[in-house]
C-alpha cells in the first residue's frame, strides 16, 4: 500500500525549518517520521504524516510551497543481508530506487524504510510476489 | 473578422466612439487646427514655454502643418518638478477644478490640473476607451485602481459611470475582499494594474476560488504599467477573461490616452485630442513608423495643462498596419518597457520584461520574481530571485537543481548576461498593490 509523502521547499535560510515546526506543531499535526535533503542553497524536507490534508493546509497557509508524492513502507528485517533481499526483489523486477530513508518509530521487530522506486506499482508487485512485508498506513501511525 | 462594428462586443453603435473612426483627412485637419491652439496657449500662458520657444526662434505662428511641432521644444517630467506645484498650468487657479498628484518614486510628487473642459474630454476618452475594451451599461465592474492623488481610480470611475456601467469604487488591497466582492457581487469587469490583478489571481487559488467556475468576470483594462504579451496570456489562461491594454499617463491626461479594440493588437491612441512621436531617445531625432523609441505626446485639447512634446520615457513602436477593427486612430505597440526600468550591467542594456520572458519561457505560469543588481569587487553581477510555486516544485533535489539551471540558461540566451538564479519560498518577494517593483539596484550601496 503506497503512502503519501509530502515535499517542502525550504530555503536555506535560519529559522524555515523550525517555523515550519511550529505551524505543524501549533496546527496539532503529528509528524511520524521525516528526512531533509539539500544541495546547500535549497533543501526538500520529506514528511510523512498521518493527517495529510490538514499538513497540506497548514504548510501552505505558513507560506511554503509543497508537492506529494507516493512512497512505500516496507518491513526490512533486522538482520545481516536484511537491506540486500529487499533491493534484489525490485531489482529483479527493472526498478530503481530513487531515495530512502528510515521510519522514525519501529512499531514490531523489524525496521521500518520508507522507499521512492522510479516505477511504483511495478515495485509493488515485485514486493508482495517476493513476499516482502508492506506496511499498511494504519499500521504504521497507529500509537 | 471584425468589420468596422462601431463599438465592438455586441455591435451596438455608441455615438462617442464615431470620431474613433473619422477619415484620416479629417483627423489631420482636426489635430493641425488643434495644434495650433495649443502651441499658441503655451507659447502665451507658459513662461517655461515661452522661454524655450523664444530660445529655439520660434513661433506659434511657425506652425502650418503637422510636422511642424519637430520646430517645438521637448519637455520632459523634470520640468514638472522644477516648476512645482502650478509652474505649467496655462489657466488662473479659479479655472482649475480638479487637482491630482503622481506618487513620482524620486523626490516631489508632480501635479496636474484639470478645467471643467479637461474633465469632460478625459470623461469622453475613457467613455471610448471603455467600449473599444467591449464594456457596456449592465457591466458591474471591480475598479481596483487606487482613488485619491492617483488618476487611475477617479479617471476609470467617471467613465464607467459615464457609459452606465455599475462601479464599485473598491480600490487597491485587501485581496481577500476583492475575491469576494467579485463572486458575491458578480462582477463583469474588472480595471487593474496588471501586476496586482496577477496577485489577485493567486489569492484566489489559494482561497480554492476558480475564476473559470465561480467567478462571472469577462473582460478587463490593465494599465498604468509596462506588461508583456506573455502576461495577458497568463491572465486569460488563467481566468478565461479578455485583457486589454489602457494607456495614458498623468502628465498627459491620466488613463485612456488610448485602448485597445476586440482586434487587441495594442492600444489606438485617441488622437483627436493626443499628437504622438516616436524619437531616438538619445539624439530626439524623429523615427519613422514601425521603428522603436520613445514616445512623445502633444496634447491637443488641455487647457489647464497643455504639454508640447512630452517624453513619457516609454519605449514603443507607431504601428503602420491598418486595423481590423476599421479604426482610423494608430496603434502603438504594447509598452513593455520604459527607458527609466532600463539597466546597464557590464555595458549591457537590459529591460526587465526581457527576464520575464526568460522565466516564461522556462515554465508555463509566471511566477513572482525580482532582479537585484549588486557589486563584487568591482565587478556588476545579477541576481534574479525567483518564487518557488507547488506548481513547479518536484520532490527531487536534482529536478529543482535542473530547474534553477534552465531559468538561468533562458536568461542568458535571452539577455547575453549570466545571472545567478535563486529560488525563494512563496511570497517571501515584497508584493505590490499597485506598480510592480522588479529591480532592486544594490550597486551604489557601499561596497
Amino acid at each position: 500500500m503506497k503512502l503519501t509523502q509530502i515535499s517542502v521547499f525550504l530555503e536555506n535560510r535560519p529559522g524555515r525549518l523550525s517555523a515550519l515546526a511550529h505551524s505543524l506543531a501549533a496546527a496539532g499535526v503529528n509528524l511520524s517520521t521525516l528526512m531533509l535533503s539539500d544541495n546547500g542553497e535549497f533543501g526538500l524536507l520529506r514528511l510523512l504524516t498521518p493527517d495529510v490534508e490538514k499538513a497540506k493546509t497548514t504548510i501552505a497557509a505558513a507560506g511554503y510551497a509543497s508537492t506529494t508524492t507516493e512512497v512505500v513502507a516496507l518491513e526490512v528485517p533486522d538482520r545481516p543481508g536484511g537491506l540486500a533481499t529487499v533491493l534484489a526483489a525490485v531489482e529483479k523486477a527493472g526498478v530503481s530506487v530513487e531515495y530512502m530513508y528510515a521510519f522514525a518509530e519501529r512499531p514490531g521487530t523489524a525496521a521500518i524504510m520508507v522507499f521512492r522506486f522510479d516505477d511504483m506499482d511495478k515495485a509493488l508487485h515485485a514486493l508482495r510476489a517476493a513476499d516482502i512485508g508492506i506496511c499498511q498506513a494504519v499500521k504504521l501511525f497507529e500509537r | 473578422m471584425i468589420h468596422n462594428l462601431w463599438n465592438d462586443a455586441n455591435g451596438t453603435f455608441f455615438p462617442e466612439s464615431a470620431l474613433d473612426f473619422m477619415p484620416v483627412g479629417n483627423l489631420r485637419e482636426v489635430q493641425l487646427q488643434r495644434l495650433k491652439a495649443v502651441t499658441a496657449l503655451a507659447y502665451e500662458r507658459v513662461p517655461l514655454f515661452r522661454q524655450r520657444m523664444d530660445e529655439k526662434g520660434v513661433k506659434p505662428s511657425d506652425i502650418h502643418t503637422l510636422a511642424d511641432v519637430r520646430l517645438l521644444p521637448f519637455s520632459t517630467k523634470s520640468d514638472l518638478r522644477d516648476t512645482y506645484p502650478y509652474g505649467l498650468f496655462a489657466v488662473p487657479m479659479s479655472e482649475v477644478v480638479r487637482l491630482h498628484a503622481s506618487s513620482g518614486t524620486t523626490g516631489k510628487p508632480i501635479v496636474v490640473g484639470y478645467t471643467e473642459q479637461d474633465m469632460e474630454v478625459w470623461k469622453q476618452v475613457i467613455k471610448r476607451s471603455l467600449y473599444a475594451a467591449g464594456f457596456t451599461r449592465g457591466d458591474i465592474v471591480s475598479n481596483m485602481y487606487g482613488y485619491g492623488l492617483f488618476t487611475g481610480g477617479l479617471g476609470l470611475h467617471a467613465g464607467l459611470e459615464a457609459i452606465g456601467a455599475t462601479v464599485i469604487p473598491i480600490s487597491g488591497g485587501n485581496s481577500e475582499r476583492q475575491i469576494m466582492v467579485m463572486k458575491d457581487f458578480g462582477v463583469t469587469g474588472i480595471c487593474a494594474t496588471p501586476s496586482y490583478f496577477i496577485h489577485l489571481i493567486e489569492v484566489a487559488q489559494k482561497m480554492g476560488i476558480d475564476f473559470k467556475r465561480d467567478l462571472k468576470v469577462k473582460r478587463g483594462v490593465f494599465g498604468a504599467e509596462p506588461w508583456t504579451n506573455q502576461m495577458r496570456e497568463y491572465i486569460e489562461n488563467a481566468t478565461g477573461i479578455q485583457a486589454f491594454d489602457i494607456y495614458g499617463l498623468s502628465e498627459i491626461i491620466g488613463p485612456g490616452v488610448g485602448n485597445e479594440c476586440q482586434c487587441r493588437q495594442g492600444p489606438h491612441i485617441f488622437e483627436d485630442h493626443f499628437l504622438v512621436e516616436i524619437v531616438d531617445p538619445q539624439t530626439l531625432e524623429p523615427l519613422p513608423d514601425g521603428q522603436e523609441g520613445e514616445l512623445v505626446f502633444t496634447t491637443l485639447s488641455k487647457q489647464a495643462m497643455p504639454a508640447i512634446r512630452y517624453r513619457t520615457r516609454d519605449i514603443t513602436a507607431l504601428e503602420t498596419e491598418p486595423c481590423a477593427c476599421g479604426r482610423t486612430l494608430r496603434r502603438i505597440r504594447r509598452i513593455s518597457r520604459r527607458s527609466d526600468d532600463m539597466f546597464i550591467l557590464r555595458g549591457v542594456n537590459v529591460f526587465p520584461s526581457q527576464i520575464e520572458t526568460a522565466l516564461l519561457k522556462t515554465e508555463a505560469s509566471l511566477p513572482h520574481y525580482l532582479i537585484v543588481l549588486t557589486r563584487r569587487s568591482g565587478l556588476d553581477q545579477m541576481e534574479v530571485r525567483v518564487e518557488v510555486t507547488a506548481e513547479m516544485l518536484r520532490d527531487r533535489v536534482g529536478e529543482m537543481d535542473q530547474l534553477q539551471k534552465r531559468f538561468a540558461r533562458n536568461i542568458e540566451q535571452i539577455t547575453g548576461l549570466h545571472a545567478e538564479v535563486t529560488l525563494s519560498q512563496p511570497g517571501s518577494l515584497p508584493r505590490s498593490e499597485g506598480k510592480a517593483k522588479r529591480l532592486l539596484d544594490q550597486r551604489n550601496l557601499g561596497a
